[in-house]
């Protein structure tokens, strides 16, 4: 039990950004930004500015994941100090625009919230990205979002906790370059709950705080590669026991890889682990078959409004 | 090769002459990474000559496939009418029409004497289809192979769909073939390779080249019937009549519900904004329900018939 005086403190969340097609191809975001920019009706909430914005316009454009770089990586101090302007990558441009317009990161000018709308073609369902586990605002608001999703649809929602991820949504399975009526219905959900919370913690009345409370999230251990050749070429394919088993524990012992020729690979590590990103499609090139994760419980301090 | 359905009188068998090259084509879009894989792993093996039939292996779109893109200029998959294949090569004619022309001298020449026997083309869609076998216009040869198949693979549905166009406007590379097909399996997502839709293309090629070797050496095919969908009309996604962009996703109750018949009422799309748009018209069969590469033209899927087909048996012609 936590008392009033212990909670952690933050400031009202007054502005809030939603960003769509950070990769082109990711069409939950891009549609829901696209329809949210004509009527922001369904974003609005009491005491939040809510803007939401299409961050890789020519890659939206193209439909594809992105331009030049990936912008989703393209965030670093050295990109978003370059100088050159409009020699500088497609995306690092934007990365640059973006920063001025919604941060700079950890200024006071910065936006409060940011969510990043994403797609994937793993079988994650519905996935909240947290970077940090000190983090108790975002915790506390991705257990909200979690335990009404539960109750309110019977909708899922995992928490994954990186801090070499981006934080953000996930929603999966689907392709690139689809819009799936399900998976496009379940990031409204998850946004609508999102901003919910945020509504009403801005509230703030007297006495109402969100309490302490556990959250079970999956940490991310590490990235598992495909079997390659000398020459780089994939040489195995997710075993189609581990296809489309994101979240289920995987075993020592258990099939990984299945050989072109039919020959299984068996998972080596010492203990089970909970993989994830099983075979998203942006990933060949990055080298990851899927990530590794063990279940953790992480407590969120109290939090009420400044 | 024309073909009637004659009822409740036993065909008699054809002869037809032998098969000696097969031509198996993958990256015809560059991203439907199956075929990729498949022929990466034939050429390692060296897969040249399988008994009787020699095999050539062909990655149609080498350029689509480095980027991982569909096509690079223009789908190379549309390039291969009579008048696309004989137009001229200038500076600026885009790459897919150059590739086509080549492809057109290496495995046809379309319609000619010279060109491969049978070409199996191999591809991936989004959409919830199983192992579709798609075929231009229906010849004994290709119907024989699809029963052949459906009666082999276990693993997901296999279906026999027809274009039924004129050869001069036949667009897919399948059509430079004296016999020609594709392969399409799905859903996969284009960009992926999923180990259980690779080891059905895998099935399905080996099988097919197992049926040429079989027909080759003699053995005659019993006649039966084989279940075929012909398209019949196209469905596009509502749009906005100002902006043209798409303004409804797949009905859930559509989506994954390829060859399931569509009933009058049927729910089609569910708009952005909460409303259900319903099929109106005939009963029919869709297919290429929420195909990725479709969006381009705004096509949701495309509806089809289903008939019944009657065939001979068939056997090798021996001189």
């Amino acid at each position: 039990m936590s008392s009033y005086s212990s909670s952690a403190r933050f400031d009202e969340a007054r502005r809030v950004a939603i960003f769509g097609g950070t990769h082109g191809n990711e069409m939950s975001g891009v549609t829901l930004v696209n329809l949210w920019v004509k009527n922001g009706s369904e974003i609005q909430r009491k005491m939040v500015d809510t803007k939401p914005f299409i961050t890789n316009p020519r890659a939206v454009e193209k439909c594809t994941r992105y331009v030049d770089t990936d912008l989703n990586r393209a965030f670093t101090p050295e990109n978003l100090s370059a100088l050159g302007e409009g020699d500088l990558p497609y995306e690092v441009q934007r990365a640059q625009e973006i920063n001025r317009i919604f941060g700079p990161k950890g200024s006071p000018e910065a936006y409060d919230v940011i969510f990043d709308l994403h797609n994937t073609t793993s079988n994650m369902g519905c996935t909240l990205i947290l970077e940090s586990s000190k983090d108790y605002f975002n915790l506390q608001m991705m257990n909200y979002i979690k335990v009404t999703a539960l109750r309110s649809y019977f909708c899922c929602v995992n928490i994954v906790l990186c801090d070499w991820f981006i934080a953000g949504l996930e929603v999966g399975p689907q392709p690139q370059g689809v819009l799936r009526s399900n998976i496009f219905e379940a990031m409204r959900v998850i946004l609508k709950h999102a901003l919910d919370f945020i509504e009403l913690f801005n509230e703030g009345r007297t006495g109402v705080e969100f309490p302490t409370c556990t959250v079970e999230v999956f940490r991310v251990l590490e990235r598992i590669d495909y079997p390659r050749d000398a020459n780089g070429n994939i040489i195995a394919m997710v075993h189609p026991n581990l296809q489309d088993g994101d979240w289920e524990p995987l075993n020592p012992g258990d099939p990984m890889f299945l050989t072109f020729d039919g020959k299984t690979l068996h998972y080596q590590g010492s203990g089970t682990i909970y993989p994830t990103f099983i075979n998203e499609a942006a990933y060949y090139e990055k080298q990851q078959a899927f990530v590794t994760t063990r279940r953790e419980t992480l407590v969120a301090s109290a939090i009420r409004k400044a | 090769m024309p073909y009637r359905a004659r009822f409740g009188r036993k065909m008699e068998c054809v002869s037809l002459p032998p098969l000696s090259n097969f031509a198996i084509c993958g990256g015809t879009h560059g991203n439907e990474l199956t075929g990729v894989y498949i022929l990466r792993e034939m050429q390692k093996h060296n897969v040249e000559k399988v008994g009787s039939v020699s095999i050539t292996t062909v990655l149609s779109n080498p350029r689509a496939v480095d980027a991982c893109r569909r096509y690079t200029d223009r789908d190379l998959n549309r390039c291969f009418t009579d008048d696309l294949l004989s137009s001229p090569i200038t500076e600026s004619t885009p790459y897919e029409l150059r590739r086509a022309q080549e492809l057109n001298a290496h495995l046809g020449p379309k319609g000619s004497e010279e060109a491969v026997d049978l070409l199996c083309d191999m591809h991936n869609t989004t959409s919830n289809m199983g192992l579709c076998i798609i075929f231009n216009s229906a010849d004994w040869l290709i119907l024989h192979i699809c029963k052949y198949l459906q009666s082999k693979i276990t693993s997901m549905p296999v279906r026999a769909l027809q274009m039924d166009l004129p050869l001069s406007e036949a667009f897919s590379v399948d059509s430079l073939g004296k016999h020609g097909f594709s392969f399409e399996i799905g859903p996969q997502p284009h960009g992926v390779l999923r180990a259980d839709v690779f080891n059905t293309m895998k099935e399905a090629v080996d099988l097919t080249i197992e049926w040429l070797q079989q027909f080759n050496s003699g053995r005659t095919f019993e006649g039966g019937e084989v279940e075929a969908y012909t398209r019949w009309k196209t469905v596009h996604y509502p749009r906005d009549p100002t902006t043209d962009e798409i303004t409804a996703a797949i009905h859930p109750q559509l989506q994954d519900n390829d060859f399931k018949l569509l009933q009058p009422g049927d729910p089609i799309f569910l708009s952005l904004s909460g409303e259900t748009v319903k099929h109106e018209g005939d009963a029919l069969y869709p297919v290429f329900v929420n195909e990725c590469a479709y969006y381009e033209q705004k096509i949701a899927y495309h509806l089809t018939q289903k008939s019944t087909l009657t065939l001979p048996s068939i056997n090798v012609k021996k001189d």
